[in-house]
């Protein structure tokens, strides 16, 4: 059984490799309980997003007004 | 701001349109985004200033033709992130990074407080519901805010989330550039995520509802 702690190292090894099924069930069991870490996960989308955003924005033909306002979408 | 000031816009606007889009106002807008950029992520002004030289140069010099700004700021970009992580492998050869030790481990100390002693959520640190985050993407101050949560990161860890986030590599890359082990690798990045999670938290989406 995954604590808290556990829970979000495994969310972020998710956006880095693919987990096994028993990681994702784990991970599954813990976050149906877990409001805290179904947050967690959003914001690590919310983080990749705006990551990628930075990067749209760097490389924006108008100084970045363009992707500002068309923030990309998630991996 | 007109990007072709230094060079008359055609009549008709040619498929190759070099020399009207590199105007010196809009090389030095390069410029200045992509050293913010390199530094953000090497933490090293002169290495920083370097790889962007390079590879502006190597762009405007390399003969090659750019159907637009976006372009061009592309194919800087692709040069400079060879650059970024060329340095990062070179620097890792002769200073290995290491996934512990100095800022690190204040930010673990920060993480750690984060979670009782069974390791499950504090109540006053569970992390919260974000309201319309899709929203403060498109906020020019989220960006500020967002750009200063970077700049808390450690060298490292900025360094190795940045090689992953921002040059999109892939986990394997990272961590062979960095010279690190795959367990390590993946400690530094949820060290990173961590840290820019609870600085985004605090420092933007605090209206928010804690969960209970």
């Amino acid at each position: 059984m995954l604590n808290c702690k556990q829970a979000t190292r495994r969310m972020s090894e998710a956006e880095d490799r693919p987990l096994d099924l028993g990681e994702r069930l784990e991970l599954g069991l813990h976050l149906a309980m877990c409001q805290g870490c179904r947050n967690y996960r959003r914001h690590l989308r919310v983080l990749r997003t705006a990551c990628r955003g930075y990067r749209e924005q760097l490389l924006g033909g108008e100084a970045g007004e363009a992707a500002r306002s068309e923030p990309p979408s998630g991996r | 701001m007109s990007y072709h000031r230094a060079h008359p816009r055609p009549a008709r606007e040619p498929a190759i349109v070099t020399a009207a889009i590199i105007d010196d106002a809009f090389v030095s807008q390069v410029r200045r985004d992509m050293l913010a950029f390199a530094q953000l992520q090497l933490r090293d002004a002169a290495l920083a200033e370097d790889a962007v030289q390079e590879a502006l140069t190597a762009a405007l010099t390399g003969g090659r033709d750019f159907a637009g700004r976006s372009a061009l700021k592309t194919w800087v970009f692709g040069i400079l992130r060879h650059k970024i992580v060329d340095l990062i492998r070179q620097q890792a050869r002769t200073t290995p990074i290491s996934a512990f030790g100095g800022d690190d481990d204040d930010l673990d100390q920060a993480f750690d407080t984060l979670f009782r002693e069974n390791a499950h959520w504090q109540p006053a640190h569970r992390p919260a519901q974000w309201l319309d985050p899709e929203a403060s993407l498109q906020e020019k101050h989220f960006w500020s805010v967002f750009d200063a949560c970077l700049t808390h990161l450690p060298k490292n860890t900025a360094r190795v989330f940045m090689m992953r986030e921002f040059l999109e590599l892939d986990t394997a890359e990272v961590c062979a550039a960095a010279g690190i082990s795959t367990s390590n690798c993946h400690v530094i990045l949820h060290r990173a995520r961590s840290a820019l999670r609870g600085c985004l938290e605090k420092s933007w989406f605090v209206a928010g509802e804690r969960p209970c």
